[in-house]
């Protein structure tokens, strides 16, 4: 049995809202194993991208218990939240969030920077290569396509090694063919590098070539069948 | 990568923002170092032009000491007269080494300045003055014949301005006579290379102030005694007495004020350009709210984002500082020009006096400037919550 890399009891994320609680993520529990590939889907607001925020150390949680990469990390600060997910996680977010001044190289070679990698320097532009983009990394991300922005992105989550891969509605601004490249992109790091993934979408169709999909429904996971939740 | 090139790339973004709020600053910085210059060029000339004068005590008929002390410094004298008898008297006092007595008489020339017309400054001297002021020498021909000979020598600049040679003739209006130049005198950088000097006797005479004085300068034999010597010429009716320490006091007085208020407006002025930079800086914080959250996501520390943040605000300074440095070297003239109308009395010699180490204190002080003004838009930016700056700037 391969080990447990997230593990959550009773998660919950609780926001102050118009002097009410609302429960983002209510009460759940999950584990991920090392060198799985999860999706998590439910409809806009069932408290997916609040989750991974809190799996990718990003957030606090309200109550609950959650461990990441064998630390738990309920109750630790920003301070520490920042040393858990330094080189050991890596993001990538719906809208891309790269630095518009910095060219596809220097955007991955700043992750190394700020994770104290920089003796990987070399990873910048092997990633950038692995994820076919070798030729244009001297380009500023406003002359990339959306695609190739987004593989930029993944190539700076790769950079330092990370033993998790956390992406946000990652091809929410792509078409469909990006989609599914960006996709493929994932199998094959999961498939061949072992890189545990967790992915959130509101695509059904891509959601389930994960190898396991967890739904969400009002900020609770309900029954993997349940695919009418997208209608 | 580094943060010194991250934040250089992150203030080229915005290269017009960038560069208003850079020569905000550095205008500031050349204000105050203009205004330092000026501090300690207009001191150094001050202190050069008194020494070069030769004598550490002016006596002169009874009037407003100020008016007395910036005619002396202009050119010899103040404007009222008292009896030349006087100077036997002091001259019998065992404590004066040397004295001058000088008679400063102005006529207006309509010729002068190609016929713009202008004030020409005379002043009679005698054998005494080359005693006094040994260093001053002959560019051309020599002292006066005699003590009434209507003959002329000419200050360096007074010479240059009228095109005059020795054994050329100057006509003096409205007394209508003529004078010989017998001689020119080397530049000595004071306010005597613009006059105009003759023989004391010729000067009372063709002034009509026969036996009269305008000013005496005097020296003595033991500084020290200067004190205990003015007090005993109070007492002596009609005169007064103005060391050059308290001439040199009382400019530097009036200057004060001026400077005063000039270092004030160059210190709002600064204020102004600190309030610039952090807006600047903090604006572009805000402006990259999701991009701190991602840089937090990606493992940038609260100390990474500080120092980014931090860095843009020094490189601002920085090179406001190196700029206003340059505005203030370029600019000294100008400012220097400005100073020379709007004073009462400006020594000759450079008015602005700009010491390496007032550029290195400037360039410093802009550091500083960075470093404070940058604490709380670093310390904003440091303070994001990833996730509420991710989302925020969706």
């Amino acid at each position: 049995m391969a080990d447990i890399i997230i593990n959550a009891k009773k998660l919950t994320k609780t926001y102050r809202l118009f002097a009410e609680d609302v429960h983002a993520v209510n009460g759940i529990d999950f584990s991920i194993e090392q060198g799985e590939f999860v999706s998590i889907m439910g409809a806009s607001g069932s408290g997916k991208t609040t989750l991974l925020d809190m799996i990718g150390c990003l957030d606090r949680i309200s109550s609950g218990r959650l461990e990441v990469l064998g630390r738990d990390v309920t109750t630790l600060r920003e301070t520490e939240l920042v040393k858990v997910r330094r080189g050991n996680i890596g993001f990538i977010f719906q809208d891309f969030s790269l630095i518009s001044s910095l060219t596809a190289l220097e955007n991955v070679e700043l992750a190394l920077y700020f994770a104290r990698s920089l003796p990987k320097k070399n990873n910048a532009q092997k990633m950038l290569e692995k994820v076919g983009l070798g030729k244009r990394i001297r380009h500023l991300p406003r002359q990339l396509s959306g695609g190739e922005q987004q593989r930029v992105a993944i190539a700076r989550a790769l950079a330092t090694e990370p033993r998790l891969l956390l992406a946000d509605e990652p091809t929410g601004h792509l078409d469909s063919d990006r989609s599914q490249e960006i996709f493929d992109v994932f199998n094959t790091l999961n498939r061949e590098d072992g890189l545990t993934i967790v992915v959130t979408t509101h695509n059904q169709k891509l959601g389930l070539q994960a190898g396991r999909a967890i739904f969400l429904q009002d900020g609770c996971i309900v029954s993997k069948e349940r695919s009418n939740l997208f209608n | 990568m580094n943060v010194l090139s991250l934040a250089y790339k992150n203030l080229k973004r915005k290269k017009i923002r960038t560069a208003l709020t850079v020569m905000g600053v550095a205008i500031a910085v050349g204000v105050l170092v203009s205004l330092m210059g000026f501090d300690r060029g207009y001191q150094a000339a001050l202190t050069r032009d008194i020494d070069k004068m030769g004598y550490q005590l002016l006596v002169t008929a009874k009037g407003c000491p100020y008016e007395a002390a910036t005619m002396m410094l202009k050119g010899g004298g103040g404007l009222r007269y008292m009896e030349e008898d006087i100077v036997k008297h002091i001259e019998s006092d065992t404590r004066v080494d040397k004295l001058t007595p000088q008679l400063v008489a102005t006529e207006y020339d309509p010729d002068r300045l190609d016929g713009q017309g202008g004030f020409v400054m005379y002043m009679g001297i005698s054998d005494s003055y080359r005693d006094l002021k040994p260093w001053v020498t002959f560019k051309a021909g020599t002292w006066f014949s005699s003590l009434n000979a209507d003959e002329a020598i000419m200050g360096y600049e007074a010479a240059e301005l009228e095109q005059r040679a020795v054994g050329d003739k100057i006509f003096i209006p409205n007394i209508n006579k003529v004078l010989t130049v017998v001689g020119i005198f080397d530049r000595t950088g004071t306010q005597d290379d613009g006059v105009v000097f003759l023989p004391l006797q010729t000067a009372q005479t063709l002034f009509d102030l026969p036996g009269q004085l305008t000013g005496i300068g005097i020296k003595l034999k033991d500084i020290h005694t200067i004190g205990e010597f003015e007090e005993d010429l109070y007492n002596v009716p009609g005169i007064q007495v103005i060391s050059m320490a308290q001439v040199r006091g009382t400019i530097l007085n009036l200057v004060a004020s001026a400077r005063v208020m000039a270092n004030s407006v160059a210190l709002i002025a600064i204020f102004i350009a600190l309030i610039g930079v952090i807006n600047t800086i903090l604006m572009s914080v805000f402006e990259r709210t999701q991009e701190i959250g991602v840089m937090k996501a990606i493992g940038a520390s609260r100390l990474d984002v500080f120092k980014l943040i931090w860095m843009e605000t020094l490189i601002i300074c920085a090179a406001a500082g190196i700029i206003g440095n340059v505005i203030a070297l370029v600019g000294s003239g100008v400012v220097e020009i400005i100073l020379r109308k709007v004073l009462p009395y400006a020594p000759s010699g450079s008015l602005v006096l700009i010491t390496p180490q007032f550029l290195a204190s400037a360039f410093l002080g802009a550091i500083v400037l960075g470093i404070l003004s940058g604490i709380y838009p670093a310390w904003r930016a440091a303070s994001m919550i990833p996730v509420e700056a991710i989302r925020r700037g969706e």
